[in-house]
């Protein structure tokens, strides 16, 4: 069952089609990555989920009923643009934040209490807020987004400003939020976070969706059919001992071994390479190459750009 | 609603507890307080010998009043002309006239001087006359007990019929012999305080709204704010609680002013008050002997003469009027002005390019405050009409107006047009705001304004 849908989402400014029938779903209780260029319309897309701006046209349902401005409080957002007030105590903005997002002032320091302790930053509670490290700042911004134990979570690029300590905190921390049932929309450009926490996607560009679906699914459609070799015994080039449909895109010495990779023809199966490889070569290893959600990336919005431009100069 | 008190409760906190806010709160009433008190230390400290001649018509207060260190007091029998003639040659320091009255006991005297009459003198003259007037009530009330045999009559009917005001007026007299009412200009004064106040106020805490939404802006906290609160809610929780952080600050200085002149006065007129003071000592002690139930007010009354002095001066203005007019242009100006600062807030990145925009909103409040003058020369003239009426200039130019009277039904025409303008100036700024709020990076034109406002 999908907890989010956004149905034919349009959104002018002034100059620009920020969002142009994009409809998109996300299925309770997954991880679904929203990827896109610069401009491409994700911010504006989770400013639409959050209200803070309205759709020109299109709807957003929340668990099948269309958004209502109290279902604000079963929504936990983490924006790319964050801060927090300088000058103020940092527990008395938690607190703040937490009572906006309509807990009662002693629910907000049960729970606040447990999360300072749980990041450790207890000892900041009354301290001013430019007093603490950017590090330490996204630790209080990340456990306000969290603390009303929201149904559907969004974070805009959570990782950036973080160091690999704390960036597996932080993933640790949001699949535990997974395993409790909620849902959660990512917005990122860190494609190997994508891949790692991510159920499904969807791929913004120009204020369009070009791809969307399980993550798995996507790559598996984008896969070549090429394998990646490693073996000793042989120092020529491959293409002597391959039929001229098994395509080396790639030939090198790696340490000890050479690798290869070999695209082979359609329909064939590993099992064909390696019969045709075995009297030649002492095989090391060998594993079929599916592409990582960076290369899918760029090749679709590439493509996609192409695409614009091969058109627009037809027309002229 | 819950979470607009919430904003609302954050923004005045935040700002009450700044040291700047305490800072001014005490500093403020301390500069307010020394411009009273010095001048009155500064009369207290000329130890020059006050000469002052008695013309008493009425003959009850022959004698009645006693030297003081620096004060002589002689007693004429002779008729005004020829007083004020001696007077003239004798440099004497003033004239008090006790005209006769129709009634049995005189209520009102004028005092005549060459120049400002100090304030101690006078309420020093006023105590002595009262207590004596009260004398004589008393005397003629226990008289008419007599007659009537009137048992029933309460102590708190008695102190109530013989309580008396007495109204001195000072004349100042030129070296012509030119008369002219030496009253500073209170209505003047007042006018003039209350539209400078106003103005202050406007531009003070309307730039702390603005500055706030900067901070706000420029600290990136907004996006998470908005996404658990509307940005109207938002924009309309931060003008109200500045609004109340200005009338906490008010508050606080009208009650620390007041009483720190109050002691500060107390405690430098002693010396030249000590008399009088043992008087009045005297005289509460024998009335709280007399009524243990006389309600407070009154033996209090003739405590703060200085006060009174003050009150009995702008007895002309209708003070109801007056303070209900200025507590609602205080807090619309505000309201009307804010939520114009809250746009430009809004619209900029940092306070450097507020300038550009601030222009059309300060030129309308600088030039109330430069029509002031003129307004002051001519309250009633069609330039103070008007100006009365315009929302933007009418809380500073209708604060002037009313110490000299403006009619009801302009009073209410204005505040009427002052809450449309503050309607209309919040919906077009929560249209600046909702837009402007979420953008970054670049300067916006006035036309790009006027898009917002309209999309």
């Amino acid at each position: 069952m999908n907890l989010f849908t956004a149905n034919n989402i349009t959104k002018q400014f002034a100059n620009h089609r920020a969002l142009d029938d994009v409809s998109i779903s996300v299925p309770e209780g997954s991880i679904f990555g929203l990827l896109g260029p610069n401009g491409a319309g994700k911010t504006t897309f989770i400013r639409i989920v959050n209200q803070i701006i309205a759709p020109d046209s299109g709807e957003v349902l929340l668990k099948g009923k269309p958004l209502q401005p109290s279902d604000i409080e079963k929504i936990g957002y983490l924006p790319e643009e964050r801060g927090l007030y300088k000058k103020m105590n940092v527990g008395e903005q938690a607190l703040y934040l937490s009572q906006l997002k309509g807990l009662s002032r002693p629910e907000a320091i049960k729970r606040l209490k447990y999360w300072f302790e749980k990041f450790e930053i207890t000892a900041w509670w009354n301290r001013k807020v430019e007093e603490l490290s950017k590090g330490m700042q996204q630790k209080v911004q990340f456990l306000v987004t969290i603390i009303h134990e929201p149904e559907l979570l969004i974070f805009d690029e959570p990782f950036s400003g973080f160091d690999p300590i704390n960036v597996n905190l932080l993933k640790e921390e949001i699949l535990e939020l997974k395993k409790k049932g909620a849902t959660i929309i990512f917005s990122t450009h860190n494609m190997a976070s994508v891949e790692e926490l991510c159920d499904h996607i969807a791929l913004l560009n120009n204020s369009r969706k070009i791809l969307d679906g399980n993550v798995w699914e996507i790559r598996k459609t984008y896969k070549t059919n090429s394998f990646e070799v490693h073996f000793t015994g042989f120092d020529g080039n491959l293409g002597t001992v391959l039929p001229p449909a098994f395509e080396i895109l790639d030939q090198s010495s790696v340490n000890e071994h050479e690798r290869a990779i070999i695209r082979l023809p359609e329909k064939a199966i590993p099992n064909e390479l390696l019969a045709l490889l075995l009297p030649h070569v002492r095989i090391v290893s060998v594993h079929e190459i599916i592409p990582n959600m960076n290369d899918i990336f760029i090749r679709t919005v590439t493509e996609k750009q192409n695409l614009v431009t091969s058109s627009l100069t037809g027309e002229s | 609603m819950k979470k607009i008190f919430l904003i609302i409760r954050r923004e005045y906190l935040t700002r009450v507890k700044k040291r700047s806010f305490i800072v001014m709160t005490i500093l403020g009433p301390l500069l307010m307080a020394a411009m009273v008190i010095i001048p009155v230390y500064l009369s207290t400290m000329s130890n020059e010998t006050k000469n002052i001649t008695v013309l008493d018509e009425t003959g009850f207060f022959y004698g009645k009043f006693k030297d003081s260190d620096n004060i002589r007091f002689h007693y004429v029998v002779s008729d005004l002309n020829t007083s004020k003639e001696n007077f003239d040659k004798s440099g004497d320091y003033a004239l008090l006239y006790i005209p006769k009255t129709e009634l049995s006991v005189p209520s009102s005297a004028t005092l005549y001087a060459s120049g400002q009459v100090n304030m101690n003198v006078k309420s020093y003259i006023r105590n002595i006359m009262s207590k004596q007037v009260e004398e004589l009530k008393l005397e003629a009330k226990i008289q008419d007990l007599k007659l009537q045999g009137d048992s029933k009559a309460t102590t708190t009917d008695i102190l109530k019929s013989i309580q008396a005001s007495v109204n001195i007026e000072t004349i100042k007299i030129g070296k012509q012999g030119k008369e002219e009412k030496s009253y500073p200009e209170v209505s003047m004064v007042l006018a003039m305080f209350s539209g400078i106040l106003i103005y202050m106020f406007i531009f003070m805490f309307g730039a702390q709204v603005m500055r706030g939404i900067i901070e706000e802006k420029t600290s990136r906290i907004v996006e998470v704010i908005l996404s658990s609160v509307k940005p109207f809610q938002l924009m309309m929780g931060k003008i109200v609680g500045v609004a109340m952080v200005g009338l906490t600050q008010f508050l606080l200085w009208v009650i620390l002013t007041t009483s720190i002149i109050t002691v500060g006065t107390s405690f430098f007129m002693t010396k030249t008050h000590a008399k009088a003071t043992t008087d009045q000592i005297m005289k509460s002690k024998t009335a709280g002997v007399m009524a243990s139930q006389v309600p407070e007010g009154i033996v209090k009354e003739d405590n703060d003469t200085s006060t009174n002095e003050i009150f009995d001066a702008i007895s002309s203005i209708d003070f109801p009027v007056m303070i209900g007019a200025f507590l609602f242009y205080f807090l619309f100006g505000y309201l009307l002005y804010a939520a114009l600062f809250a746009s430009v807030g809004s619209a900029v990145d940092s306070e450097a390019d507020t300038q550009q925009f601030m222009l059309p909103i300060t030129i309308p409040l600088v030039f109330s405050f430069i029509m002031a003058q003129f307004i002051i020369q001519e309250p009633t003239g069609p330039l103070a009409f008007w100006l009365s009426m315009i929302p933007l200039t009418s809380p500073v130019i209708m604060m002037i107006r009313i110490p000299y009277g403006v009619p009801y039904f302009q009073l209410v025409l204005s505040m009427v047009l002052l809450i449309l303008g503050f309607i209309g100036t919040t919906w077009m700024a929560a249209k600046i705001y909702k837009t402007g709020i979420l953008m970054y990076g670049k300067k916006p034109s006035y036309r790009e304004l006027w898009k917002w406002i309209r999309y």
